[in-house]
């Protein structure tokens, strides 16, 4: 994702004269063709995320459209003032991008794993937060966010993630990306959809009734008729590498109208003490593709 | 500039100098912070000269159009002090000087902390810490489109306990910066002491010199010698510079100088009196409140 997210990038800076990429001092094998096209427009902040930030609003002020850029919480919650006095008060266009959102950096230990970053930046004011599941929704994200300058958050997985769907209008509401039929259907964000369409492939399967999939790279704004598509099902099973408070399933079960169940998967908030891959520590956290099937099927 | 008004603080004479900017600074400072029952007067004092000087003398802007894009950007770290910025911006002509009536009232854009939504201001502060990687952040952008624009950022001593400034103390050097300029407000006291009680700063001139700033010190009461030193930068090109400005908390009223108790308090009307008097700006009105008061009494 990080390279289809540079790749795009690159495109739009090339259409978007004022965009900007402020890196803390990662993105190696990353950032460098940008970095060699525009070298006016990057800047490599250090180690010093704060300040990546608040300069980032300052070339924000003078009318840049700055891209903070690093992992996980280190653009996120290290700054998290920055963003919410500086930027978002401001009203300014910055984008913050955190690469390895989740658990993608799973064994690098807790300090990698952005399991709370949808529930901080969901409370942040005029903030338009993006969490692509695929390359392809992290390419529109980007065109999205480009063409429409504004205090933003895009949380983005790693590398190495397939192509999900080409299923494109992100900002009109959540993405079918898998037809099915029956009164569940599954809801994902992020790069954990991948489990939701191999749970909804083997329901096919098993059952021969394919189960639809609903991929929401959209996060915020929203209100609840931005999900109208979803409340045609009776149950929602939802997946999110995010911790249960303040993610998606949160956010659909507070705006679902009576009658639309919300089943909600997610990590547990405990911290995690154990190392392990992100498909390790996805089983572990039961964020699997049978804990999907068992909360389609529950009666 | 100033609309007709009963009240003598609103009503003082026109400044013509920067020393006089000041005063009318200070007291109508302390009339806003005195009828909203808010604080901070003892740091808005210490840097009203700093700030005269800057809005007299020194900063180019166009109070008729404060996004003139060349203009000079200031922006207020230490947002807690703001009065005085805002009664300067009046006097300047951003705002109407009568105005300044609504500090801290309720509905009115004019915050306690410095806010964005005033007609001059740049920059929202409050917390600490925040002002100069912002200012940073558009001095890079000068540099980087050949803008001959400056950026001045006012700090407190105390503020440089957070980390942040640190980062952006190493920051600016290292890109060259030298059409930015931190003002230390280095009046010695801070929340709860003595910044040699709480955490030492000192060397403070030779930490910035350190960190690769060209660095001066200077009484921040002498208006020449701020002016001298502020008309002259850059002091050394590729670098940033750094006024360690030595002041008073409080300065300019004796009771209010060197007292922490003054970070907090709001002068009641006796003490504003006092301080009007000192000020030379005596209160015609008996308590320096003919304006009906938006919100609390002046006492605290």
């Amino acid at each position: 994702m990080r390279t289809a997210f540079i790749q795009a990038l690159i495109e739009e800076a090339r259409r978007h004269p004022r965009v900007f990429l402020v890196v803390g001092d990662l993105g190696f094998s990353v950032v460098e063709p940008f970095a060699k096209e525009f070298p006016s427009r990057f800047l490599n902040a250090g180690v010093a995320e704060q300040n990546m930030t608040a300069v980032a609003a300052g070339l924000a002020a003078e009318g840049w459209h700055p891209f903070t850029y690093s992992i996980a919480n280190f653009p996120t919650l290290r700054c998290l003032e920055q963003i919410r006095n500086d930027v978002c008060y401001h009203r300014l266009p910055v984008t913050v991008v955190a690469v390895g959102a989740g658990l993608a950096y799973g064994n690098m230990g807790y300090s990698h794993h952005g399991v709370q970053d949808l529930a901080v930046m969901r409370a942040l004011p005029n903030l338009t937060v993006l969490s692509p599941a695929d390359p392809g929704e992290t390419t529109e994200a980007v065109a999205h966010l480009t063409s429409r300058p504004g205090p933003s958050y895009l949380r983005l997985g790693k590398a190495g993630e397939k192509t999900l769907h080409a299923t494109r209008g992100l900002a009109a509401g959540p993405l079918r990306v898998r037809d099915g039929s029956g009164p569940v259907a599954l809801v994902a964000t992020g790069s954990i959809l991948a489990v939701a369409l191999a749970a909804a492939e083997r329901r096919g399967q098993e059952t021969g009734s394919p189960t639809p999939v609903f991929s929401c790279p959209w996060i915020k704004p929203v209100t609840a008729d931005f999900f109208a598509p979803l409340w045609a099902y009776r149950r929602l099973v939802t997946l999110e590498e995010h911790v249960p408070e303040g993610g998606l399933g949160e956010m659909l079960a507070g705006l679902a109208p009576a009658g639309v169940e919300v089943r909600r998967l997610a990590l547990s908030h405990e911290a995690v003490s154990k190392v392990g891959t992100q498909e390790y520590l996805r089983q572990a956290s039961g964020l699997t593709v049978e804990s999907a099937l068992r909360e389609v099927a529950r009666e | 500039m100033a609309e007709p008004t009963s009240n003598p603080v609103l009503d003082l004479p026109p400044a013509t100098s920067s020393e006089a900017l000041a005063r009318n600074g200070r007291a109508r400072a302390a009339w806003m912070v005195s009828r909203s029952n808010s604080s901070h007067i003892g740091g808005a004092y210490s840097m009203a000269d700093l700030l005269a000087v800057l809005y007299h003398d020194i900063l180019k802007v166009r109070p008729s159009d404060p996004a003139w894009a060349e203009r000079d950007r200031f922006i207020l770290s230490k947002g807690h002090a703001t009065a005085v910025l805002y009664a300067i911006l009046a006097e300047r002509g951003f705002f109407p000087v009568s105005e300044l009536a609504d500090y801290g009232a309720n509905g009115s854009r004019l915050m306690a902390h410095v806010s964005h939504g005033v007609p001059g201001v740049e920059f929202s502060t409050g917390s600490l810490g925040h002002g100069l990687g912002f200012a940073c952040g558009r001095a890079l952008s000068a540099r980087r489109t050949d803008q001959a624009w400056r950026v001045f950022t006012m700090l407190s001593d105390g503020e440089l306990d957070e980390g942040s400034n640190w980062e952006a103390i190493l920051f600016a050097p290292q890109h060259r910066l030298d059409n930015l300029v931190a003002i230390i407000d280095y009046n010695q006291i801070q929340s709860l002491g003595d910044v040699s009680e709480v955490l030492e700063l000192a060397p403070l001139a030779d930490k910035f010199r350190a960190f690769r700033w060209s660095v001066r010190e200077v009484d921040g009461h002498d208006h020449r010698a701020i002016r001298e030193a502020l008309s002259a930068v850059p002091w050394e090109p590729g670098r940033p510079s750094c006024l360690v400005a030595r002041t008073v908390k409080g300065k300019g009223v004796g009771f209010l100088e060197n007292q922490l108790l003054w970070h907090y308090r709001a002068p009641n009307a006796a003490q504003l009196g006092q301080i009007l008097g000192e000020l030379g700006c005596e209160d015609r009105s008996g308590g320096g409140d003919r304006v009906p008061s938006p919100g609390a009494p002046a006492v605290k």
